[in-house]
């Protein structure tokens, strides 16, 4: 901090100037040299595995150099579906946060703080409550004798119990309740960011309510809106334990495959090449993301 | 939301109800497990046909779980105590770094939270089997600590970005040593946040499953592995006992943190 305060308006002269400059660069390594325990932790935990991944994808299976891996994964069709399928729940993952978490998140940042203060507890409790806890819950929520299916029984509505679990649905159901709290915070972030003396005055200049929040709220709320999207989008890239328990077997993503190669066959070389596709994937998905992101905040400005 | 319309109080009831529906959606599936977790029955019925604590004792006699328990106690204090202070000096650190490299640091210490946790998780199992360190709990804590940095990062730097930095070059200019500084003025600023990181590393470990369910074994596999691991083969009200007791501990953290933060706002 010292180097802030003394190379701002100061201009600094004379015998002490050398001195003066020794301590700044002496503060900001020090600052540097804060940083180090964590970047040591994040490079035995990220970084070197990732390396051995990209080392050991690069070797077939009698330990010659080759893509043998890459080119399995390019050639079976069951690959290409995994992919798929993991864009498609991610997606729809997505979608399902757009349309349930805008209009909370907008209903949110209307109110007066005493109430907003309940809601945000509410969105915060299952954010820290065990992702294994949640998917159990909807699993004795959905299953054949479950609630929801008695429920819709002795209502009437249905016959026969539904197949809610175990499929598509309850995999996307169980990410979306995950994702929410994490698409609502940045969203409502940017809501409570929008001067209120906008709207006032689009009020004030004969505009109706819906044309105000279609025009003028909305626009305003997109980058946020789009930002969240994107981190819901590539964190749900990765899930693995909510597919794999609600999912029950009919849903498979990339991470399932990759456990599968390395528990099921030991294969490490699968196994890797497909994780260095896995994290290629997300890291283009992410960039994009982050271009798309950066594209629609200029234009709300 | 758009404060300068009137609106027709049908449509108000209708947005609040909507509202409250969503948040039982939210909260509604955590508590579940609570009633569930008292059931007699060896099976998962709802509502439960009767009422016994037998599955907690079944808990609390089995080797295998009290074993899981232990061990991610272990995991999750080791967590805490390693990930907060080395969290906290990165904050504090990269606050102090200018522009670009203020970036490159702080993307990096978040990396952790970004990358598909099974990637984290294969690749650490390779690195430990090279080194023979495959289902030891210093594998597992390098990996938590790695998991909940980001966690403490964002959460201390949003405290420092508050902290008015003056006070800390007042106290230097006064004679106070660099960990005076931090001792006397500093660290007592901060602590509520320091506190709300310790909890949130602390569940951040006591909830991972993806690496642990690939880097630990044995005496060290931790609760929500043999969780996960007794999901996929038999379904029984242990778990729903095992959820309740989680579920216990992240809602005191949450009330702690709540709590902690409405005091000194």
């Amino acid at each position: 901090m010292a180097d802030m305060a003394l190379a701002g308006n100061v201009r600094l002269e004379g015998l002490n100037r050398r001195g003066l400059a020794r301590d700044a660069t002496y503060e900001r390594l020090l600052a540097l040299g804060f940083t180090l325990p964590c970047l040591l932790v994040v490079a035995i935990a990220v970084a070197i595995p990732c390396g051995w991944l990209f080392y050991l994808s690069i070797f077939g299976a009698d330990g010659s150099l080759s893509f043998e891996n890459y080119q399995r994964i390019i050639d079976g069709a069951s690959y290409a579906r995994i992919f798929m399928t993991t864009f498609q729940v991610s997606l729809l993952t997505v979608l399902a946060c757009v349309v349930i978490g805008v209009p909370f998140a907008a209903f949110i940042s209307g109110l007066e703080q005493r109430k907003a203060v309940w809601f945000l507890a509410a969105i915060l409790l299952p954010f820290w409550t065990s992702l294994l806890v949640r998917a159990y819950s909807w699993l004795v929520l959905l299953q054949r004798g479950g609630i929801v299916n008695s429920t819709l029984m002795s209502l009437g509505i249905i016959d026969e119990p539904l197949q809610l679990a175990f499929n598509h649905f309850a995999t996307i159901l169980g990410m979306t309740h995950i994702m929410l709290p994490i698409f609502i915070l940045p969203v409502l972030g940017a809501m409570r960011a929008i001067d209120r003396n906008i709207i006032r005055a689009s009020a004030s200049l004969g505009a109706t309510r819906s044309f105000t929040f279609r025009t003028v709220f909305l626009p305003l709320a997109s980058p946020g809106i789009a930002a969240g999207a994107i981190l819901v989008f590539v964190m749900s890239l990765g899930f693995y334990v909510t597919p794999a328990i609600l999912g029950g077997g009919n849903v498979t993503v990339i991470s399932m495959r990759i456990a599968r190669s390395l528990s099921n066959f030991s294969n490490w070389g699968a196994a890797s090449a497909l994780g260095v596709l896995m994290l290629v994937f997300t890291g283009t998905v992410f960039l994009l993301g982050y271009a798309l992101q950066r594209f629609i905040a200029r234009k709300a400005i | 939301m758009l404060d300068g319309f009137a609106e027709s109080k049908t449509l108000e009831r209708l947005k609040w109800a909507a509202a409250l529906l969503l948040v039982l959606f939210l909260a509604a599936p955590s508590f579940i497990v609570i009633p569930m977790s008292f059931s007699s029955s060896d099976f998962l019925e709802f509502p439960p046909p009767g009422l016994s604590l037998r599955w907690y004792a079944y808990f609390w006699d089995s080797i295998t779980w009290t074993q899981a328990a232990r061990a991610s106690l272990i995991a999750g204090v080791l967590t805490t105590l390693i990930s907060v202070p080395i969290g906290t000096l990165a904050a504090y650190g990269t606050l102090q770094l200018s522009g670009k490299m203020r970036v490159m640091v702080a993307t990096l210490i978040v990396l952790p939270a970004v990358i598909p946790a099974i990637l984290i998780a294969i690749g650490m199992f390779f690195m430990l089997a090279r080194f023979g360190l495959v289902g030891t709990m210093s594998g597992l804590v390098v990996a938590h600590v790695a998991l909940a940095i980001p966690v403490v990062f964002v959460v201390m730097s949003a405290a420092f970005s508050q902290f008015d930095f003056s006070q800390e070059r007042a106290a230097r200019s006064l004679g106070a040593g660099r960990v005076q500084t931090w001792r006397a003025v500093v660290i007592p600023q901060v602590s509520g946040p320091m506190v709300a990181s310790a909890l949130l590393a602390f569940v951040t470990s006591l909830d991972e499953v993806v690496v642990a369910m690939f880097i630990t074994s044995g005496e060290n596999a931790t609760l929500p592995k043999v969780m996960f691991t007794a999901l996929r083969d038999k379904i029984d009200p242990t778990i729903a006992s095992v959820s309740t007791v989680l579920l216990m501990i992240a809602t005191s953290a949450v009330v702690v943190v709540i709590r902690k933060a409405s005091h000194r706002g």
